[in-house]
This record gives structure tokens, sequence and C-alpha cells, in this order.
């Protein structure tokens, strides 16, 4: 089976130790398709200034271009306004936000703040930090061993305490898809606000903000073949017009007296200092070229490469997948296994002889790890332009993988 | 390179053998050892007298190379003075970082120079140093080590 998108990402074209790389390291970052890579290079080419402050034509084009960039991100997940789009860095800083600006103004003592154990450390330590601050309260939803949320954990410990759900949309360690309709329905009837990070969901379903109604939702470019350094804060208007301003500077201010400052309007308010105009112009050219292959491709894609590497997985007896490990049901193509008595940086170092690259350890959620008792773990991801000859090198090394440990075949 | 001048003979018969991986009786020092990044932890305990590693011996977990290092290490050490297990740490910091290529210098090392080429494993190169800095960063500073 040819892939037709494969050729649209040259770095896919490179070799480690004369092998061709097989890059299934996708929840950890995208590669990145010509076009972005080009939008990117003319923007420095022929639109860059500072924007907003200029007053000459070269200025009002890199407003224009970043401006331009905001509403094709907010028609991509169906914002009401282009306002309610915050450029960041990425998810971490986008969640940060939410902590030290909300979070900050609405938590009092005894509240609680309910994540799932699965969470990345990214939608951890800052609700870690804000609970210490205020006196609340970090609530845990718990996993069954498939990996799904517990019912009655949704059930019973989301309550009329309960302030603030943060939840990612796909584990980035099991590759489960949350019920985030459901968590947002239960979050809403006692009252509490839900943030969901689609860091790991948005490269690979879409996603409709007023379809969910959700509060705050983060995700970052680099996973979704745009450049780093690029991410997004979605809040709804209501909510981030109420909110104090994160960072402080210039470009987020009306005007500044020596002892008090008024801040400019939405989203500006949250933006301060020079804005990364470049992640963002070669963000909008990465949801251009989603939008133009298509969520329902790269699901099929995905799907039969995911059904693929799991059939396979299961008939090599000395490897251990974590999470579903039934083909076609709620997970996503993040696969996290071990190999019987292989430490997963031995696993890993060992594939990458052979040019295939995942990732191996705690995958920045520790809580996690240590609910599963596991110290680490391999992790295989998956894009739509993996192939199932990626996935048969994958698995072929792996084969291999016991016998250089010493263990005969 | 490829991956045989890593995974060796000698690293897997240290992994599989486990002969180091005890604690030992009467240890005098016990020293602590963790690479954050990737979780190895190792506890390292040696046996001194009159300024002589008697016994050593090591518990934890990690990877193959963290683990296999550590062992080699264990075997090198035993029966050596501190000033002479410090001059081993320093012959296997400077092989790893390509300071020193002299083989005769290297000679010292005996199964450890089977570990040589992780400096072509940047990713690795912690994991094969863990357990000597746990060593010589514990003895060069530890009251009781005479």
């Amino acid at each position: 089976m040819s892939n037709p998108f494969r050729k649209d990402f040259p770095i896919l074209d490179s070799t480690f130790n004369n092998k061709p790389l097989v890059y299934l390291d996708n929840a950890a970052t995208s590669q990145k398709p010509d076009s972005v890579i080009k939008a990117v290079e003319d923007y420095y080419r022929k639109q860059n200034a500072n924007p907003y402050r200029g007053l000459y034509q070269l200025s009002v084009a890199a407003t224009d271009a970043y401006e331009e960039a905001r509403s094709i991100t907010a028609e991509f997940i169906n914002a009401k306004s282009s306002k309610e789009i915050i450029f960041t860095r990425n998810s971490t800083e986008a969640l940060n936000l939410i902590a030290y600006s909300y979070g900050r103004s609405v938590l009092k003592a005894g509240d609680e703040i309910v994540i799932p154990i699965s969470e990345h450390h990214s939608n951890i330590l800052p609700w870690q930090q804000l609970v210490k601050e205020k006196g609340a309260v970090l609530s845990y939803l718990y996993l069954d061993k498939n990996g799904y949320l517990l019912e009655e954990d949704i059930e019973n410990k989301i309550t009329e305490r309960t302030k603030i759900v943060s939840i990612a949309h796909v584990s980035n360690v099991l590759g489960t898809v949350y019920p985030i309709e459901k968590i947002i329905q239960k979050a809403h009837s006692v009252g509490a606000v839900v943030i969901v990070d689609t860091a790991q969901g948005i490269p690979h379903y879409p996603v409709d903000v007023k379809q969910w109604d959700v509060d705050f939702l983060v995700f970052s470019g680099h996973k979704m073949l745009a450049p780093m350094g690029i991410g997004v804060l979605y809040g709804k208007e209501e909510l981030l017009d109420n909110m104090p301003p994160f960072l402080t500077g210039g470009e987020m201010i009306e005007y500044v007296y020596e002892q008090e400052a008024t801040f400019a309007p939405l989203p500006n308010k949250f933006e301060a200092g020079t804005p990364n105009v470049g992640g963002a112009v070669g963000l909008a050219e990465a949801i251009r070229y989603i939008n133009q292959v298509g969520y329902d491709t790269i699901q099929n894609i995905e799907e039969e490469l995911r059904d693929h590497a799991l059939k396979e997985l299961s008939q090599i007896p000395d490897v251990v997948v974590y999470g579903e490990t039934k083909a076609g049901r709620d997970r996503c193509g993040v696969i996290s296994f071990n190999v019987e008595g292989v430490h997963p940086h031995d696993t890993s170092s060992i594939l990458d002889a052979d040019g295939i690259a995942i990732r191996a350890g705690h995958h920045c959620a520790q809580p996690l790890m240590n609910y599963m008792d596991v110290a680490a773990t391999c992790r295989a991801s998956f894009y739509f332009y993996n192939t199932i000859e990626d996935i048969d090198t994958f698995i072929h090394s792996l084969k291999k993988v016991r016998r250089w440990l010493g263990y005969g075949n | 390179m490829g991956i045989e001048q890593i995974y060796t003979e000698v690293l897997q018969e240290h992994l599989n053998s486990k002969r180091n991986k005890h604690p030992i009786t009467n240890p005098t020092v016990r020293l602590n050892g963790v690479n954050p990044s990737c979780g190895d932890e190792i506890e390292l305990e040696l046996r001194m007298t009159d300024g002589v590693i008697e016994d050593a011996g090591y518990t934890g977990r990690g990877c193959a190379i963290s683990q296999a290092s550590t062992s080699i290490m264990i075997d090198l050490i035993k029966g050596k003075s501190v000033e002479e297990a410090v001059k081993l740490a320093d012959t296997f910091f400077g092989m790893i970082k390509h300071e020193i290529t002299d083989e005769e210098k290297l000679e010292i090392l005996e199964d450890a120079i089977a570990l040589k080429d992780i400096s072509h494993m940047p990713a690795r190169v912690k994991c094969a140093v863990l357990g000597w800095h746990t060593l010589k960063d514990g003895i060069a500073t530890n009251p009781n080590n005479g």
C-alpha cells in the first residue's frame, strides 16, 4: 500500500545507520510537510516585522498574517470568535495560564480540582501548585485495567465541591480516547468549568468547541504538523474577559501610568511580548493541510495502522501492551508496551540501530506509571504518513530485542 | 556503529548472572545514585577497611547498560584502595568522553572497556556512568571511607 502523503514530509527520506527512518514517535511531535516549512520560510522572506506596533506596510502585513492565523484557528475548532483564541507557546503554557489566571481568582480553600490519573505532568503540576497555595484539593479519576475512566469515579468524584475538571482528550501514554462530552455534561451539572487538553486529540480527531460546550481547550501546534513554539488556548469569551492577565508587559496594555495600567481587550490581554508570528503562520498552514487531507482519511489510515500493530504485538510472546489491546475500540494509535525483562531504554536503543524512532520512559506521566506499577514503558505512536511497512519493520526489529540481552531466541 | 558493540557478551553476562546485584554483609558505606530523566536508581554498598574496598554490591533498577556497567565496576574496585578506585572512575569517564584514547592507559579498566563505544550513543552515556558517578561522588566526600 502506498501512502500518498508520505512524499510531502521531506524528513521521512532520512536514513540512520544506512536504514530508512521509521518515525513512530508522533505523540511526542509530528513531522512537518513541505507546505508548512515553506509557509514559515515565506513569512520570514516576505512579511517579517513586529506586528501591531509598526505604522509601515510591512508591519501591517505581519499583523495581517498573524490575525489571519488566529481566524483560521478559530474556524478550525468552531469558536464563536477569533477573540477566543489566545496564542501561547504550547499546551503547557496554556494550562499554566488557566491555572494562574482563572484558577487563582476563583479557587477557595476546600474547593476541588478533578483530573484523571493518566494526565501528562503539564496538566498535573499547575494544579498541584494552585491547590497548595489555596488550601484546595486535587482529586483523581482512576482507570480500569484497559485504560478507561472508572464510571463510578466520574459519577462520585465530580461533586458540588468541584470547581475545575481538567482532562486530556486522548491519553499520551495509553491512547485512550476519553468520553469528553459525558465529562463536560457531568461537570456542568455541578457548576464546574471544564478544560480539555486536546494536544493528543486534535492531530487525529476533529474538535468542535460549540458542540462540546467546553469552557477551555488547549493544544500544541507541533503535534499537528506546525512548528514548535506555537500553541493555542481557547476560552469562552465571557470567561476570558473576566480573567486577570497572566503575563504582563508589552502588547497586552491599553494605558500604562506610573503605578497603574489598563489592559488591552481580548485576545491581546493574554499575549504579552512579541508573539510568534512565524509559528502562527505555520499553524495556519498546518490546519489547511489537515483540512485538505481530511479527518476521515486520517482516521481511516490510522485505524488500519493501529489494528495491524495491536495484532502483530499480540503475537510476540514476550511483549506486554498496556491499556486497550483489542482493535477497533476507543483508542488512538498510541501504544505503550514493554518487552519482558528488557528496560524500555534498551529496547529503544536497539530499535534505533535499525532506524526506528520510538519513545521510552515515563512519558511525563509518573503518577500513571506508579498507578500501573511500571517504572517506564516503550511507546510507538502513529500518524497518517506512517505505513503498514513502517509497522512491519518495527515488529521485525522488536522480535530481536531479547536476543541482544542474552535471552537466547 | 552496530548495536553489537554495545550489547556485548560481557554486558549480557553481567546482566544475566546478577552476581554483584545483592546487598553485602556489614556495609560501611551506602551510596544512592539516580538518573531523574530515566528513573534509573541504584544503591551501592561498600565495606571499607583501612581505606580499602573489601566488598561491594548494588541493588536497584534500571536499563541493561546502567546495571551491567555498575556490575563491571564492582568487579574492578573490590580489593582496591579509595585512590585506586577514584583513578579507575576518572579513567572510565576519560574513555567515555574520548579524552583518554591511549589503549595502554585504558587497560586498567579490563571488562569495562566493553562500554567504550557508548560515546557513539550520546543518549545512553548517562546510563553507563551512573554507577561510577555514584561511587566517585560518594567515596570522594564520605568521611567514613577510611
